[in-house]
């Protein structure tokens, strides 16, 4: 574990330092558009201004800012038990001191992510359609996944580079509206000498303004995919049962739901693409993730839970020959045996009262499921009457007692 | 007076070099103290759940009362349990004992569809598994003490000060670990 944070480390930094220089070779090519030479330094010194403020911001509520747009409650251990027991069994067996928090995202697309600045400052958010589908295998594999990215500080890195990214986005941004609202005249004006040169440096600003949030988007998606990869090894360690993730991939990647409240900002942090459920499929560049297949294929084909286990596989089944983690992390020579379905646990329990792992995505047992458990995530109670009728009860309901309106029993509150 | 300096900074610095050893031994004794801690905790709420288990089951399984038995049994026996070998053989029937119970679940439809039982059987599946990720973390750091106390030099200052080696706790459910009765 500690080798794979320490080479993630030192890859986030060489990323971390190409994108500051696209940030600040940016801020020099728009100052010296606009005024000169001169002028290009203070460009570097406002788009520095610009990216600490949005850091600091970043720092102290980039996470609840994320959880918030993304439409994710945080909820109480009595919505949903199994989600919570699951987050606290992977907490024990990966050795975390403090409980992430645990958020539900009010939308019926499957997925997942975790954030936060640090292991003991994180948060797991599920969408509630994805806890309406998977079984408790395949949900322990995706809160597995979620908790590797807060052990390997994936989660941190992914903060400071979508930071970095944000601000690259919002300066060539502000500057290429300030290009087609203001008269191009003023700009002419002030350099009367050598109007050409002028006009070849605002063409050359204009180009960088449109290349730069494109290149730190590469960068950015680059190391986000090979992550993805890393997660999925960390969470076979941390489950020793690779098939409860798979399964849990296939469900999600036949899901056509997207998840409305993603961006490209944020689209990395997720477990699977949540943008294009079809793009899902695609290799290339400015993808986010792998693709799905190939992660449940090496998920299928693994033989052992170590990362040398993983790494082989993975070069088998992509063809590629690179290396995806450090030999350090290799060096372990223990085997790590799977653990057998229902060894020496209880199988798995067939529903709880929000829970419908039998249902199919889509199904009105799923929507009913789905939108019990956003209803229980905003406080809304539950109660049946005897007659099978079920009530529900919003959160600022403040009578003291409710009458069935079927068959007339009235249960107090 | 250099060769002085030099034997007292030599002194110094193992006197240093042996209190960060016995520094060492001292933490991660804590840690097992700590893992093991963690581990009694969830071995206590395991204890725990069981007679609510077998108060919600009784009503619906009216032909597994020699499994009843055993379970309740085998947690007297592993509440009574002092040294970590005697509570790991116990806690091992006793899981067993509650997989058998669980199998027996399958013959009885009405009760999979009780709410009570079925939010008892998520609770006792998550205390199993946690049971088993404690388990994993005492015995790294169990490992981790006896490596300490058996290498040199650290063994001295083991010896010096009575650190003792701890005991791995290790499920092991007894028919595994008989030889094969082969009868002529």
């Amino acid at each position: 574990m500690w080798e794979l944070i320490r080479a993630n480390r030192r890859k986030s930094l060489v990323l971390f330092v190409m994108m500051g220089v696209i940030l600040l070779l940016l801020g020099f090519v728009i100052g010296t558009a606009l005024g000169g030479p001169e002028t290009g330094y203070t460009g570097i010194i406002i788009a520095t201004l610009i990216w600490l403020v949005m850091t600091l911001v970043g720092i102290y509520s980039g996470s609840s800012i994320l959880l918030a747009s993304s439409n994710a409650v945080k909820v109480e251990r009595s919505v949903h038990p199994r989600l919570f027991n699951v987050v606290e069994e992977m907490q024990m067996s990966a050795g975390l001191k403090k409980m992430p928090e645990v958020y539900i995202i009010q939308s019926d697309a499957l997925n997942a992510f975790a954030t936060g600045r640090n292991p003991e400052n994180s948060a797991i958010a599920v969408t509630a359609g994805l806890l309406a589908v998977a079984n408790r295998d395949e949900l322990q594999g995706v809160v597995a996944h979620e908790m590797s990215h807060i052990v390997n500080r994936d989660i941190r890195f992914m903060t400071f580079a979508g930071i970095m990214l944000g601000s690259i986005v919002l300066i060539s941004q502000v500057f290429m509206r300030g290009m087609f609202y203001s008269s191009m005249g003023r700009y002419r004006g002030s350099s009367k000498d050598n109007g050409a040169g002028q006009l070849i440096i605002m063409a050359v600003a204009l180009l960088f303004a449109i290349l730069a949030p494109i290149a730190a988007q590469l960068l950015y998606f680059a190391v986000s995919r090979k992550r993805e990869y890393l997660a999925d090894a960390s969470a076979v360690k941390l489950t020793r049962y690779p098939e409860g993730l798979a399964s849990a991939l296939e469900k999600i990647s036949g899901s056509t739901a997207d998840l409305e409240s993603a961006n490209k900002v944020t689209a990395p942090m997720y477990i699977a693409n949540p943008l294009k459920a079809k793009g899902q499929r695609m290799r290339n560049l400015s993808s986010t993730h792998p693709p799905i297949e190939e992660r449940i294929r090496i998920l299928r084909a693994l033989s052992g839970a170590s990362y040398i286990n993983y790494q082989e596989t993975w070069q088998q089944v992509t063809g590629r020959n690179a290396r995806l983690m450090p030999g350090s992390a290799l060096a372990e020579t223990e085997t790590m045996a799977f653990r057998q379905k229902g060894e020496a646990l209880i199988p798995e329990p067939a529903g709880l009262p929000f829970d419908a792992p039998a249902a199919t995505q889509g199904s009105k047992a799923f929507k009913r499921s789905a939108g019990n458990l956003v209803m229980a995530a905003n406080g809304f109670r539950f109660l049946d009457c005897s007659c099978g009728l079920k009530f529900k009860i919003p959160p600022g309901f403040s009578g003291k007692e409710l009458k069935c309106s079927r068959c007339g029993t009235v249960h107090p509150l | 007076m250099k060769l002085t300096i030099i034997i007292l900074a030599f002194i110094g610095l193992t006197v240093l070099y042996f209190i960060g050893m016995y520094n060492a031994l001292v933490r991660l004794r804590n840690q097992v103290k700590n893992a093991w801690a963690q581990i009694d905790v969830q071995l206590k709420r395991r204890h725990d759940l069981i007679p609510n288990l077998i108060e919600t089951v009784k009503g619906y399984m009216k032909h597994e009362r020699e499994t009843f038995e055993k379970i309740t049994e085998y947690r007297a026996k592993a509440m009574a349990a002092g040294t970590v070998g005697e509570k790991a053989a116990a806690e091992g029937m006793l899981g067993q004992a509650l997989g058998q119970l669980n199998v027996a679940v399958e013959n009885y439809p009405d009760l999979k569809a009780n709410q009570n039982f079925l939010a008892l059987q998520e609770e006792l599946t998550s205390t199993e598994n946690k049971i088993s990720y404690s388990r994993q973390a005492y015995n790294d750091s169990v490992l981790a003490l006896n490596n300490k106390i058996q290498m040199f030099p650290s063994n001295i200052i083991a010896n010096m000060f009575g650190f003792k080696q701890e005991e791995f706790f290790e499920i092991d459910i007894p028919q595994e670990r008989e030889v094969p009765k082969v009868a002529f």
